[in-house]
């Protein structure tokens, strides 16, 4: 095992770093594309259960199927991986973006119109700050899932950890073949682990101290 | 807004307010027969403090919210000072109108000074004179700068979080002020220092206030005018609380006014209406052998012990000063204190608690200034009878209107324009006054 590990430093250090690469650039997409959908939802019950009901749905497709499903629109590559992992990514944060936008105190709202505040600076000045916090929350989740899906990715030859697991399963028995899926799957998940303590960091950093619990 | 910077410098007590104009205003909400506010038309006079008050749905608050716009109108137009702001551009208006809610409607993830500069960072003012600003309204407020500039809201208890909107709704200098139940949500102690405290600032800034409330004794004691609303902000009464309390319109103003109607009277007096008694004042560090000396000489059987600040601390009888040493800085926490902008039915509560049967009154900056006593109210009461039987020629409200009472709404105005002239000259009095106060507080200081 240690051979096996210490022969392929650089290889798994590049792999790692490639992986959490993908998983962060994709997290920061899709809370991009989360909170937009969600400011442009939230007001409307309607359109709010709608954008609910797709993302409950959405997290019930097998990420793997999905992957498989890429293939044909975007080939093999880092295109189909960053797709599927960002669609995955953006369902925890939306539903969560929704539930805090939601959540604002509707006096909150009126009393920064009622001092002159446009629609576009009461959102970002007050609805988002007030809201960040359990967007956070999905964030971290969504951080969590996107990394073993991100791995998943790694069957369209994306980049990252996932490398690992697809060539040791493929050669299953063979010399070095769990070596290479223990280091795939511990990898994994201590990639998850860091980044879920940068994201707590994030948050400390983030969260205004008035509305820190 | 040039008229904002001199006011800055220097906050005087000259009338900033200007008034407010509705005219047939109607706010008719889709799928619903009958119109909120129908056909409304109402002039608020400058610098003076209006009141809605009416029963919950009556559309006391929409029409409150029409004049900052927040709501819409369907037809009409809203005149402020001499401009039509019907069309202006709803975010650049309200940033000229102050705005307060219930419980002050704090951002809780900024901190007080970054709640009170909003405004004026959005009106693009320096960073310097928005801090100068944010000190300064909390001084206005009574919330020293120091201890409460970098707090977050939630650290501050509901009074002083409701002062600190009071005071982000001043920060710009408006003319005018609207504010939405803004005593809702505190405890009627608190309540009523919030009251005085408003009554006291007003007396400074001297703002166009139009305020919503439920509570007809708040309608009283704030008010200069009040108006009753009925369903569909049909106004049932427009006049002067002495006037609405004597001479209720209606019947639906009297169930309104409830019970006590002459106890209330008491609310219209405040305490520095009256004169209030001069006492036998020491600081701190004063044996107590002294105190008794002056108590003696000047007749009085209390010594009122006070701060650097002029701030009473305790009161103490000469039984008491007879067994004391020195007199230490201790505050009394049961000390019967009530503010000049208190109205006599307050002092008369305060002062029926205390064993004394008087109450220590205070002014500007809780300075220490006199002592009142139950005899005192009595006269007063006697006084405010005699009053109100010659109250009859009074400057008298403006008018009520919804569609089709034009005539009689031009003639209500004119009633308006007379009684403003009078208003008028009542103010340069007042001012007059202020303004000695204010010299002989810079002389002080």
């Amino acid at each position: 095992m240690w051979d096996y590990i210490s022969t392929r430093l650089d290889a798994i250090g590049f792999s790692a770093w490639q992986h959490l690469s993908l998983v962060v650039q994709c997290l920061v997409l899709a809370v991009v594309i989360a909170v937009v959908i969600a400011a442009l939802v939230y007001r409307s019950p309607a359109l709010t259960s709608v954008a609910n009901s797709v993302s409950a749905i959405g997290l019930t497709i097998p990420a793997f199927a999905l992957v498989g499903l890429m293939i044909a629109p975007f080939g093999f590559g880092v295109t189909p991986a960053v797709v599927v992992v960002t669609f995955f990514a953006v369902l925890p944060v939306l539903r969560n973006a929704i539930v805090g936008l939601g959540g604002v105190d509707p006096a909150l709202v009126e009393s920064a119109r009622g001092i002159g505040m446009g629609r576009l600076r009461t959102f970002l000045r007050v609805e988002l700050p007030m809201a960040w916090p359990v967007i956070l929350g999905g964030i971290r989740v969504s951080a969590q899932m996107i990394m073993g899906i991100a791995a998943v990715a790694a069957y369209v030859l994306g980049p990252g950890m996932g490398g690992f697991i697809f060539s040791g399963l493929s050669r299953l028995g063979g010399a070095g073949a769990t070596e290479s899926i223990v280091v795939g799957v511990v990898g994994v998940v201590l990639l998850a682990l860091v980044l879920d303590l940068l994201l707590v960091g994030l948050g400390r950093l983030t969260t205004p101290r008035g509305i820190r619990v | 807004m040039s008229d904002t910077t001199t006011t800055i410098e220097q906050p005087s007590a000259e009338v900033s307010g200007r008034p407010i104009r509705l005219d047939d205003v109607t706010k008719r909400y889709p799928g619903q027969t009958k119109p909120a506010v129908d056909g409304i038309t109402l002039e608020i006079p400058a610098g003076k403090v209006v009141m809605f008050v009416g029963p919950s749905g009556c559309g006391k608050t929409t029409t409150l919210k029409m004049i900052n716009r927040l709501i819409e109108p369907t037809n009409g137009r809203i005149v402020l000072g001499d401009e039509d702001v019907t069309q202006i551009d709803g975010d650049e208006l309200r940033r000229r109108i102050g705005y307060v809610i219930q419980a002050g409607g704090l951002f809780p993830h900024m901190t007080v000074a970054t709640n009170i500069g909003l405004v004026p960072k959005m009106l693009g003012w320096s960073k310097e004179r928005i801090a100068a600003r944010v000190d300064e309204l909390l001084e206005l407020v009574s919330l020293d700068p120091d201890t409460y500039r970098d707090r977050y809201p939630r650290e501050l208890s509901g009074g002083q979080q409701q002062r600190v909107g009071v005071a982000r709704a001043l920060a710009a200098d408006p003319p005018v002020l609207l504010m939405d139940e803004p005593f809702g949500a505190v405890d009627p102690i608190t309540r009523q220092r919030l009251q005085d405290e408003l009554i006291r600032i007003q007396e400074e800034v001297q703002k166009t206030m139009v305020i919503v409330t439920h509570d007809f004794d708040e309608a009283v004691k704030l008010g200069d005018w009040i108006v009753v609303f009925e369903e569909g902000a049909r106004i049932v009464q427009y006049d002067t609380p002495e006037r609405i309390l004597a001479e209720p319109a209606n019947e639906f103003v009297e169930n309104f006014i409830g019970s006590g109607a002459g106890l209330k009277q008491l609310t219209l007096r405040r305490v520095r209406d009256v004169d209030v008694a001069d006492a036998v004042v020491v600081k701190p560090g004063t044996t107590g052998k002294d105190a008794l000396q002056q108590a003696e000489n000047a007749g009085h059987g209390h010594v009122v012990v006070v701060d650097d600040r002029e701030r009473p601390l305790q009161w103490l009888s000469r039984r008491q000063l007879s067994r004391i040493d020195v007199i230490d800085a201790r505050l009394d926490p049961a000390l019967p204190v009530v503010s000049g902008a208190a109205t006599l039915n307050d002092a008369l509560d305060t002062m029926l608690v205390t064993s004394v049967g008087a109450a220590l009154v205070t002014g500007r900056r809780e300075r220490f200034e006199g002592v009142i006593d139950v005899e005192t109210v009595m006269e007063a009461i006697r006084d405010a009878r005699a009053n109100a039987a010659n109250s009859e020629g009074a400057p008298v409200g403006m008018n009520s209107g919804s569609i089709g009472l034009t005539p009689s709404l031009i003639a209500a105005g004119e009633a308006a324009q007379a009684a403003h002239a009078g208003d008028e000259a009542a103010t340069a009095t007042a001012t007059d006054d202020a303004r000695a106060d204010h010299t002989e507080r810079g002389a002080a200081g």
